[in-house]
């Protein structure tokens, strides 16, 4: 055996074990950070759920469950829905560019059919549950009112301006199985 | 090996196998503290005492509990009703979580006063800041387990707070929850981490706390360096043996201690809804926000800043940074004089700003905000951050009193 270290050799030995341990490292923890991930159960708990809409009075409001969250679906008299045009300017985010709902819904009323608004009930800030304030008043036009921080939204779930929430409360996919039954997480047919 | 071969009887036996000795002496009978130790100086042992009644009752409280959607709430209802002791064990725990973090703001709050994260305590001071951000992650993730509204809501407030991260955000809260709301799979991890992770790494710290602490030895009331100053022994002049000298002190401040928290553990244990908030008294339900959510006492100082700022982003940059602000200390501080009883005016007034606005803050964060509130939530926020801008400007040339050269 020669006395003679070969340093190059040594360093390159050196190098290499580091780098595979680092890699193995990383690869072992992708199934411990993965088990986090929403499991298959959860993720089934997420099929789209039937809500029956048919005794639904104009003004109220029914709170159906969908993936775990409340889905609200609000039956809009005529004044409510008049009320939509009178608060463009109080608005931050009027025609629904940067909040979520499917195309069907980018629209003033922000629902397939004017009367009904369905929309998730999580405020886009930090998912508190905001409450329905049917009332029109001279201060508020209705709509939502979150009393985490304040924040608040129309009869079509649009956020007013300078208020915490970023965006407009999200639409969640939805169609009208017949007059009377929605179904809520599924597109169908337009 | 040789000199711990001398030893004889047990202690000789062990000695020559394991340092028992040696640690006593380094840590205890030998390690000398300056000898002009005031009433600040109680608050690390008493920080040491909380967590051993945390460690302890926590233990015991696994032993009924249900880390279980359906069957948390009701596993602390038994626990309070119907296990023997279970509600002095339970109040203990709760009461200790508070206890916990008022021992820890004092603790920081001396740190600050004596200029104890100045060098050569850098290290010191980095560890502590850990030991406090996994105090603060491991009572956030103790307050969902009892599955009450607040805890519920709470949770749910703060783990969108990852929400507003740009791109990976959403896909961050779904990670973090394990579902696409707060859940029975949140609860359970929440668990594992709580009795288990989190303790582990506080255990860690602050045994990295005390090493370097030990290391170069403790900051004193007067921030004068004992070690300058040693007689013909190498023993620190204005230095006495911690054992028994501060062990003895420190049962004194344990006992006074123990009289306070035993007033709360008994009389008055949700402390008016501070320590124990009344909204969570109501199991959780997913559907309906409590009127007004406010996280714990301890939290509302930085709650109240993330709720001053208009903008979702910005507010919960603001908020992150208030702590991280704190990691920094040893380089914001660019002064040489470390006791505030040396150190300039300037440096006593930004002192009051900072202690003014915390407190401020903390009873504001505690409210539903108005818009007068919101108001005084930005001027402390301002405050707060003032006080850390102001000490980098004041302490490049700061006009200080002459340090002594000894412990006075």
């Amino acid at each position: 055996m020669s006395s003679e270290v070969d340093n190059s050799r040594r360093r390159f030995l050196t190098a290499g074990t580091v780098v595979v341990g680092a890699v193995g490292t990383v690869m072992v923890a992708v199934p411990f950070l993965k088990s986090w991930s929403p499991s298959a159960r959860a993720k089934t708990a997420g099929a789209p759920v039937e809500a029956n809409i048919g005794k639904l009075a104009p003004g109220q409001q029914i709170i159906v469950k969908w993936r775990g969250k409340p889905v609200w679906v609000v039956r809009r008299d005529a004044k409510a829905l008049a009320t939509l045009s009178k608060v463009v300017d109080e608005l931050r985010d009027v025609d629904s560019n940067e909040s979520l709902q499917p195309d069907y819904a980018k629209n003033e009323h922000r629902s397939r059919k004017p009367e009904f608004l369905i929309i998730e009930g999580i405020c886009t800030h930090l998912g508190c549950s905001p409450t329905y304030r049917p009332e029109i008043t001279t201060d508020f036009q209705g709509g939502f009112f979150c009393p985490c921080h304040g924040s608040k939204f129309d009869f079509a779930g649009r956020v007013y301006s300078g208020v915490p929430a970023p965006t407009n409360l999200t639409v969640p996919p939805h169609y009208f199985v017949s007059d009377d039954v929605l179904l809520i997480g599924e597109d169908g047919v337009a | 090996m040789s000199e711990n071969q001398t030893g004889k009887g047990l202690l000789g036996w062990i000695d020559a196998r394991f340092p028992l000795t040696k640690m006593y002496e380094e840590h205890l009978s030998k390690y000398y503290a300056p000898k002009n130790f005031n009433f600040w100086y109680f608050f690390g042992s008493l920080a040491l005492l909380v967590l051993v009644i945390q460690i302890v009752t926590g233990i015991f409280l696994t032993m009924h509990y249900k880390p279980d959607g359906d069957m948390a709430f009701a596993s602390v209802e038994y626990i309070m009703r119907d296990v023997d002791w279970g509600w002095l064990i339970r109040y203990l725990h709760s009461t200790g979580a508070s206890a916990f973090f008022i021992v820890v703001y004092l603790h920081m709050f001396r740190a600050l006063i004596y200029g104890s994260y100045q060098k050569p305590r850098e290290l010191i001071w980095l560890f502590g800041m850990f030991i406090f951000l996994a105090l603060m992650a491991e009572a956030f993730m103790g307050y969902l387990l009892p599955w009450g509204q607040m805890s519920y809501w709470g949770a749910q407030v703060i783990i969108s707070l990852f929400g507003a991260i740009p791109w990976v955000g959403d896909e961050l809260t779904l990670w973090i929850r394990g579902d696409f709301v707060i859940s029975d799979a949140t609860l359970n991890r929440f668990f594992a981490l709580h009795v288990v992770a989190v303790p582990l790494v506080l255990l860690m710290l602050v045994v990295m706390h005390i090493l370097a602490l030990h290391e170069v030895g403790s900051n004193n009331p007067d921030g004068v360096e004992i070690k300058k100053n040693k007689d013909e022994n190498g023993i620190p002049l204005d230095g006495i043996p911690f054992h028994p000298y501060y062990t003895v002190k420190d049962i004194v401040g344990t006992v006074v201690f123990l009289i306070f928290f035993s007033v709360v553990v008994f009389f008055m244990p949700e402390m008016g809804g501070y320590f124990l908030e009344h909204a969570n008294f109501v199991p959780a339900n997913q559907f309906k926000t409590p009127e007004h959510i406010a996280p714990v006492w301890y939290f509302t100082p930085f709650y109240a800043i993330l709720r001053a700022i208009p903008d979702k982003l910005t507010g919960v940059i603001a908020m992150f940074a208030a702590i991280a602000v704190l990691f920094f200390m040893p380089w914001i501080d660019r002064g040489k004089v470390k006791s505030v009883r040396y150190r300039s005016g300037a440096f006593k007034l930004l002192l009051v700003v900072l202690v003014v606005s915390f407190i401020g803050l903390g009873y504001l964060g505690a409210l539903p905000a108005t818009e007068t509130r919101t108001m005084f939530a930005r001027l402390f926020s301002i405050g707060y951050f003032g006080f850390f801008v102001g000490l980098w400007w004041i302490s490049k040339n700061e006009t200080t009193k002459t340090v002594p050269e000894r412990v006075q």
